[in-house]
């Protein structure tokens, strides 16, 4: 039966298989131990024609309710972007959807340009020297910054400030558990509480809470005075409107590139931001490239650094990653160069200005306050409301609004509120008017 | 797929930049500007400006110095670079999937749910495994849950302590050994024999009551299925430890064998590689861990699971390793990989599995005659071949045939890898190629080593017709230049 994907006809079987001299492909299967020759195809269902794939993802997708679908005021690491149609067009091009890692330089200068223009952009953004090509996400950059910390410093205990967020902080436990590093948890975010054994301190700035954590460099110069290392994860759409971490003394800056407009997919794929300083690049894990020149002297880019990595050093290696997340490095480059210098610093203040439009109007309306009153905040904030979360989105949800995270194991009755730029002013009136409708009731 | 190399490079967006210039329009505010925290703000953002036809034309062509399976034969052994078919770009892209917030309400979000159950159970069935999580990020993630798997189950057998060893074939994958580095354990290396195999009698004095599991690809990443697998599973069983499994050359079995049946208890998948997810310039991927039953309580983060009531919901297994990433994996890639099984159903995952071993050793008997074959034996889904002769009579070495391939349009086999074969040329076809794209593919490997023969200098000074000549990556890697800086 002929197949889209599977050119092979019955003539180009018989042909090629009288080429390489046996009757049958049996014998190409020859040293494969009869017992187990055998798979489980037959229990799989049978083919699709793509009219019938795209209907049966029609289906599948038509149960789910998107985020545009709704009012949204929900983040919580994963946050609504507006991406301009130029981002799309360029990831749909076959010329880089299809292309391989840059191992062969020549062959792949466009995805080599835009790593470069990648890793300069993040690093203006943060604040820092060198970044790599990206990891797999947020979590996952963190746990690996904190493997990072403990070979700069040569120690083994960590210390994970309270306000991270706490899916980062069980990656950073998966990862660290097995190689034995200690953690200490809820530590005292101004890094007071470090000693010669820790090799950092990781904070999160805006924190799970929305909170402004880092606001200059004396928890840095309190990390380095211990002999430990700043770790910060930190928002980059925060970093477009708040001075970066990178100027006030962090050593090793991570972020969710997912906040640079791409997609929400359900959790991924993401993008995990990692920077840090030129001093520690050799202890940096994930792929860096590098501007040289060609035999007649073009300027051209190329992988470097490589003996960091697997496939040269092995078991010495400072990661295994090996694929990372390369298409999203191309799309968050195209989103930051649309929105250039301007467009960042609008997209970020307009966060901004519509969260604190929210906050001040939720903590007037009665039963409802701020959480955290004295502390400033990007594009989330925590309420401490006069319902259970639960019981908030569910009215919400009946009216077609999806509200925020329930975050009440710190405090009773307490949300996560979000709002970003897709957020227009009508929105927010309508949640407003919907949570006014639940005062002290 | 010729360009000439005086093409002129596009600038960097940083030089291309003028003040006042942007990229899309953005809306005027309509909430008051808040104020306050003044005093916190950076002072200045140090990005370009540019037009949205500047940023149109500079990604176009920047494109456009790309070698992509679109428009290149990609013959990369080991790195299965298939057809990406578009409908799975089409699909991906419905709201409902792409625009969809990882903690919306159960409710809000069945399809993606019942897509990652569906999956979840599809992918299990191929491995011939009992439970499958599809968190990992990528291949060497997926190794890192499955080594963490074993950990976890030697540590609930009151094993975990005696059990600190790892053994790695010699040809494996830089993964494997960095994996097991990271998973906190030393790696002992089994050497390969004079047929390709694993050296069972070697393996026989490396096993013990220390090993906590056996990594092995199969095929191994010398394309050839272990001969002796019965006995492997059983030295590494016998001992007590696990057998793991990487699936990166899965392609090879989907025709022939469930890695279930062998005695496999834990593998990986790399949906990018089998499953036709695209590569992407170097990702995302995904590389989903399946075992047998009895380690699925160990299984990483989430999986979805249906109810008794037919809904689904995401559960974490009772004994976790733990998350390796803050959501559910790479949720938009599963997709495409659930797409992409659900067209070709077990029947086509039956016949593309067998076209990818017919391929490969196609593609081995007309070349064997002009390249060294190091193993004389049938290969699976890609053929080992090496520059060893060329080298030997003209100097022309494994690197100077790859960058002579690039001038024809074709872009390089993996080279020098594995390890263990010098001047190594791993070819992989796979299905998606036919038998004239193999035959063309095969005409100009055997001009190359003709031209090695009578005009070795053409194939030294390759590549010549690409945007770029050869690479001065020493000085690269010298003095580092990582980011562009304002003179």
């Amino acid at each position: 039966m002929a197949r889209a994907y599977v050119p092979m006809t019955a003539e180009d079987r018989e042909s090629m298989l009288s080429t390489i001299g046996v009757g049958s492909i049996d014998e190409l299967f020859a040293a494969i131990p009869p017992q187990f020759r055998a798979t489980n195809m037959a229990q799989l269902p049978p083919p699709l024609s793509e009219m019938e794939v795209v209907r049966t993802l029609t289906d599948i997708a038509s149960t789910d309710v998107s985020a545009g679908q709704v009012a949204f005021f929900r983040g919580g690491g994963a946050y609504r972007r507006f991406t301009p149609a130029v981002v799309d067009e360029i990831i749909r091009r076959g010329e880089f959807l299809t292309s391989y890692t840059p191992y062969q330089p020549e062959a792949s200068q466009g995805t080599l340009q835009v790593g470069f223009e990648f890793q300069s952009l993040i690093c203006g953004l943060y604040g820092m020297e060198v970044a790599n090509l990206g990891m797999y996400d947020a979590g996952s950059a963190l746990a690996e910054a904190c493997l990072m910390a403990c070979r700069v410093t040569q120690r083994e205990r960590v210390a994970i400030a309270a306000g991270v967020n706490p899916r980062y902080r069980r990656v950073v436990e998966t990862y660290l558990r097995a190689q034995g590093i200690v953690i200490d948890l809820d530590a005292d975010p101004s890094g007071a509480a470090l000693n010669e054994q820790h090799a950092c301190l990781v904070l999160q700035s805006p924190d799970y809470y929305g909170r402004l954590a880092l606001r200059d460099a004396s928890i840095a110069e309190r990390c380095h005075a211990a002999g430990a290392v700043l770790v910060v994860s930190a928002d980059p759409m925060a970093s477009a409107l708040f001075r970066p971490p990178g100027e006030l003394g962090a050593d090793i800056v991570v972020g969710e590139g997912q906040s640079l407009g791409l997609p929400l997919n359900f959790g991924g794929p993401y993008l995990g931001l990692f920077t840090t300083k030129m001093e520690y690049v050799r202890q940096m894990p994930g792929r860096i490239v590098g501007q040289t020149q060609d035999l007649d002297g073009r300027r051209a880019f190329v992988l470097t650094l490589q003996a960091r990595e697997q496939h040269i050093r092995r078991e010495r290696a400072v990661s295994n990653i090996c694929t990372n997340e390369q298409l999203l490095v191309l799309a968050v480059t195209v989103y930051l160069s649309l929105m250039g210098k301007a467009g960042l610093r609008s997209v970020a203040r307009a966060c901004y200005d519509k969260a604190h439009y929210l906050a001040l109007a939720v903590d007037a309306l009665p039963g409802w306050s701020l959480s955290f009153p004295d502390s400033p905040f990007f594009s989330e904030f925590t309420v401490d409301a006069p319902l259970h979360p639960s019981e908030i989105n569910r009215r919400l949800r009946g009216q077609g609004i999806v509200g925020g995270i329930d975050v009440s194991e710190g405090g009773a009755n307490r949300m996560l509120l979000c709002a970003t730029e897709t957020n227009s002013r009508a929105e927010i009136d309508r949640l407003l008017g919907a949570l006014e409708g639940m005062a002290a009731r | 797929m010729s360009t000439s190399p005086k093409d002129v490079l596009p600038p960097l967006i940083f030089e291309a930049s003028r003040p006042g210039r942007i990229g899309t329009d953005l809306p005027v505010a309509d909430v008051p500007a808040a104020t306050g925290d003044e005093a916190l703000f950076r002072d200045d953002l140090p990005f370009p400006e540019l037009s949205q036809l500047e940023v149109m034309r500079h990604f176009t062509k920047l494109s456009q110095l790309n070698y992509g399976i679109d428009t290149t034969f990609f013959p990369l052994g080991s790195c299965t670079m298939k057809y990406n078919p578009r409908v799975n770009e089409q699909v991906a892209r419905f709201p409902g999937l792409a625009d969809l917030h990882p903690l919306a309400d159960a409710p809000d979000s069945q399809g993606a749910l019942r897509l990652m159950a569906e999956l979840q159970a599809l992918l299990a069935k191929v491995a011939g495994l009992g439970a499958v999580s599809l968190m990992p990020a990528a291949g060497a993630q997926g190794e890192l849950a499955g080594i963490l798997i074993a950990r976890a189950y030697h540590a609930s057998r009151g094993e975990g302590e005696q059990r600190r060893r790892v053994i790695i074939p010699d040809s494996a994958h830089g993964t494997n050994p960095a994996t097991a580095a990271m998973a906190g354990y030393t790696v002992t290396e089994v050497r390969s024999d004079r047929e390709g195999d694993v050296d069972v009698e070697q393996l026989a004095t490396l096993v013990g009551p220390d090993v906590a599991a056996l990594m092995l690809t199969l095929p191994n990443t010398l394309g050839l299925f272990e001969k002796r697998i019965a006995e492997i599973v059983e030295l590494v069983h016998g001992c007590g430890a696990l057998l793991y499994l990487d699936g990166a050359n899965m392609n090879a079995l989907l025709g022939c064998v469930a890695p279930g049946n062998l005695g496999v208890d834990v593998m990986h998948f790399n949906l990018h590689k089998t499953f036709s997810t695209p590569h992407g310039g170097g990702g995302p991927g995904s590389g989903a861990v399946a075992v047998t039953s009895a380690l699925a309580d160990f299984l990483p983060g989430q999986v979805s699971v249906q109810r008794e009531d037919g809904s689904y919901s995401l559960e974490e297994p009772p004994r976790s390793v733990g998350p390796l990433s803050a959501f559910y994996g790479n949720f938009g890639v599963m997709v495409r990989a659930y797409a992409y099984i659900r067209a070709l159903g077990g029947e086509g995952l039956q016949e593309e599995g067998e076209a990818a071993v017919i391929n490969a050793n196609y593609l081995m008997a007309r070349l064997s005659d002009a390249y060294d074959v190091p193993f004389q034996r049938f290969c699976m889904h890609e053929a080992l071949l090496t520059g060893r002769k060329q080298r030997r009579n003209h100097n022309v070495r494994t690197l100077d045939i790859a960058k002579r391939l690039l001038d024809y349009g074709y872009y390089a086999p993996t080279v020098y890898f594995p390890l263990i074969v010098e001047e190594a040329m791993l070819i992989e076809p796979t299905e998606s190629e036919t038998k004239e794209a193999i035959d063309a593919f095969c005409d100009v490997m055997l001009t190359i080593a003709r031209e090695a023969e009578e005009n070795p200098e053409v194939v030294l000074s390759a590549p010549q017709e690409t945007p770029v000549r050869r690479l001065d990556e020493a000085g690269a890697a010298r003095r580092p230049i990582v980011r562009w800086i304002a003179e």
